[in-house]
């Protein structure tokens, strides 16, 4: 029989320690629903993803009751709609609506996809989509988007990184009564990747199969409580310490994901190695940095511990699972994370070092509120930023950020769930980059882009 | 199908009977027993087969779930694979 101490430490690690099951989602191709008519093409979109969806709801609660194991989020993500929407013109809002209506019949939290990629410039469909990003954000509740404007191998589309500047402002705007939410369903992305089931930036990429379920753990609270137990160890046993503990993590994954997958009768994709934070007291990945002998998160020494963080993280998960994909490593979002709430609202964490962060953990700038007044150009240069940093480093970078309109430094936005809630955070505004971003154009693709 | 029945609280008398009770009436024959007490704090682990079973996994999970709560115990019912998942390579 298995050993009593084994048991107990599963089960304490789900009922005090927040493990869970961050999202099982499924991955739906929708490349065969392409038509030249648009009506055609979105009654296609909806009966496909309600009939290779429509148990997923089911099938992951009844896993979650006999496994014991909370399965926090089901969801969708589908192919960048831009695509599907070049056959037919139109309007894309009508294939977001239509996402949403799959949403709503199939039960699930987020339907990903309504995406362009556009690294290396616009192909038809691309520039309507990004355009109507705003409105499609503010007519759905559960449809998120993203746009994918550089990688290592293309460089960085400046034209789009100067429209998503526009664009993030825009979707602040349309839904500044509802605490600017359109901001927080949308991702700016450098290198996305094909396979991430982690919203807002899920989509299905074209390499992918038909039809896959991808599973994103987390577990944030374990991996504190584990070093909590270790108090004096030096870093290369708490490296330790974090690489056990993310091997259990990946293993209850990995086997929720065999199990879907054989529940649902679709193959099983990747497991998403991401320590995942929520508001709740007891998952945030900057108390895991607190516990490894930072004051706070967000002073110095915060991006070594971070690095470290996600190296063992990775390390960890790797054997644990069959296949490995997706972002895997730790997020930072702000407004999802209580220590980073709390580091940011007391001005130990800045802008500027979450930047830094961002180049050593597995996505970028994440939920991080900036006051209303941060012109287009601003943000543009944000996205240029951090897309800069993805390019040179061959890794995923990402801009989700959520101009507060109407509001100041200092001030809060309150979007509720996993999304938590922001201070309002400081965002230098005294020189303009306007000029740099209104040359728009192309930056070339990197040195280590020649790799053949 | 085999489960783990896991079973926390503090320390009174009948508990293993109550719990073996409740696995006889669904006709869920019981596997393996360990048992400790720490500190007052009884925790007891049974490995389950439910294969069996005169009902589903989710009616005898409920029923343990119920008992937990008349008695003022944690009783959950998980299938053994999440922890030889866990724990065993």
């Amino acid at each position: 029989m298995i050993n009593l101490n084994d048991i107990m430490e599963t089960i304490n690690m789900i009922s005090e320690e927040n493990l869970d099951i961050r999202t099982v989602t499924m991955g739906i191709s929708l490349l065969d629903c392409a038509h030249s008519d648009p009506d055609v093409a979105c009654q296609k979109i909806y009966d496909k993803i309600t009939r290779l969806a429509g148990n997923l709801v089911q099938v992951a609660e009844d896993i979650e009751r006999e496994y014991g194991i909370p399965i926090i989020n089901k969801r969708i993500s589908v192919t960048p709609i831009a695509m599907i929407a070049a056959a037919s013109g139109g309007n894309p809002v009508q294939f977001a609506k239509t996402l949403q209506r799959a949403a709503d019949a199939t039960g699930v939290n987020f339907i990903g996809g309504y995406s362009a990629l556009v690294h290396k410039g616009f192909s038809a469909g691309d520039e309507a989509l990004i355009r109507s990003i705003p409105e499609a954000l503010s007519v759905t509740n559960n449809i998120c988007s993203s746009v994918n404007i550089g990688s290592t191998k293309a460089g960085i589309n400046m034209d789009a990184v100067k429209l998503m500047g526009q664009i993030v402002r825009e979707t602040a705007e349309i839904t500044a009564d509802r605490d600017c939410i359109g901001c927080a369903k949308l991702v700016v992305f450098c290198n996305a990747v094909e396979d991430n089931p982690f919203m807002a930036g899920a989509f299905h990429g074209v390499g992918e199969p038909d039809c896959v379920i991808h599973v994103g753990v987390s577990g944030p609270g374990v991996v504190q409580a584990a070093l909590k137990k270790c108090p004096d160890g030096d870093l290369g046993q708490l490296a330790e310490i974090i690489k056990r503990t993310a091997f259990k993590i990946t293993r209850m994954g990995q086997l929720v994901g065999c199990e879907a997958s054989k529940r649902l009768g679709v193959p099983f994709g990747i497991v998403d190695l991401s320590l995942a934070p929520t508001p709740a007291v007891g998952d945030s990945v900057a108390h895991i940095l607190e516990e490894m002998g930072l004051e706070a998160c967000g002073t110095h020494g915060t991006t070594a511990a971070l690095a470290m963080l996600n190296d063992a993280v990775k390390k960890g998960g790797v054997m644990a699972s069959s296949s490995v994909g997706g972002l895997s490593g730790a997020f930072i979002p702000v407004s999802e994370d209580a220590g980073m709430i709390a580091s940011a609202r007391s001005g130990d964490l800045e802008l500027s070092k979450l930047e830094a962060m961002t180049a050593v953990c597995s996505v970028g700038l994440d939920m991080i509120v900036i006051p209303g007044e941060t012109p287009a150009e601003v943000i543009s240069a944000i996205i240029a930023d951090e897309a800069a940093i993805g390019m040179v480093n061959t890794k995923t970078t990402a801009v989700r950020v959520i101009p507060a309109i109407g509001k100041k430094a200092g001030e809060e936005l309150e979007f509720g769930g996993l999304l938590g809630s922001g201070p309002i955070m400081k965002v230098n505004l005294t020189k303009s980059p306007k000029k740099f971003i209104d040359r728009a154009g192309r930056i070339p693709a990197p040195l280590q882009s020649l790799k053949n | 199908m085999r489960t783990v029945v896991s079973v926390m609280g503090k320390d009174t008398v009948g508990i293993i009977s109550k719990v073996s009770a409740v696995c006889n009436e669904c006709n869920v024959n019981i596997l393996d027993i360990t048992q400790s007490v720490l500190d007052d704090i009884f925790v007891m682990v049974m490995l389950t087969d439910i294969s069996a079973s005169n009902c589903s996994f989710a009616d005898f999970s409920d029923k343990m779930m119920s008992l937990g709560k008349e008695n003022c115990l944690d009783i959950r019912v998980m299938h053994e694979d999440i922890f030889n998942s866990m724990h065993r390579i």
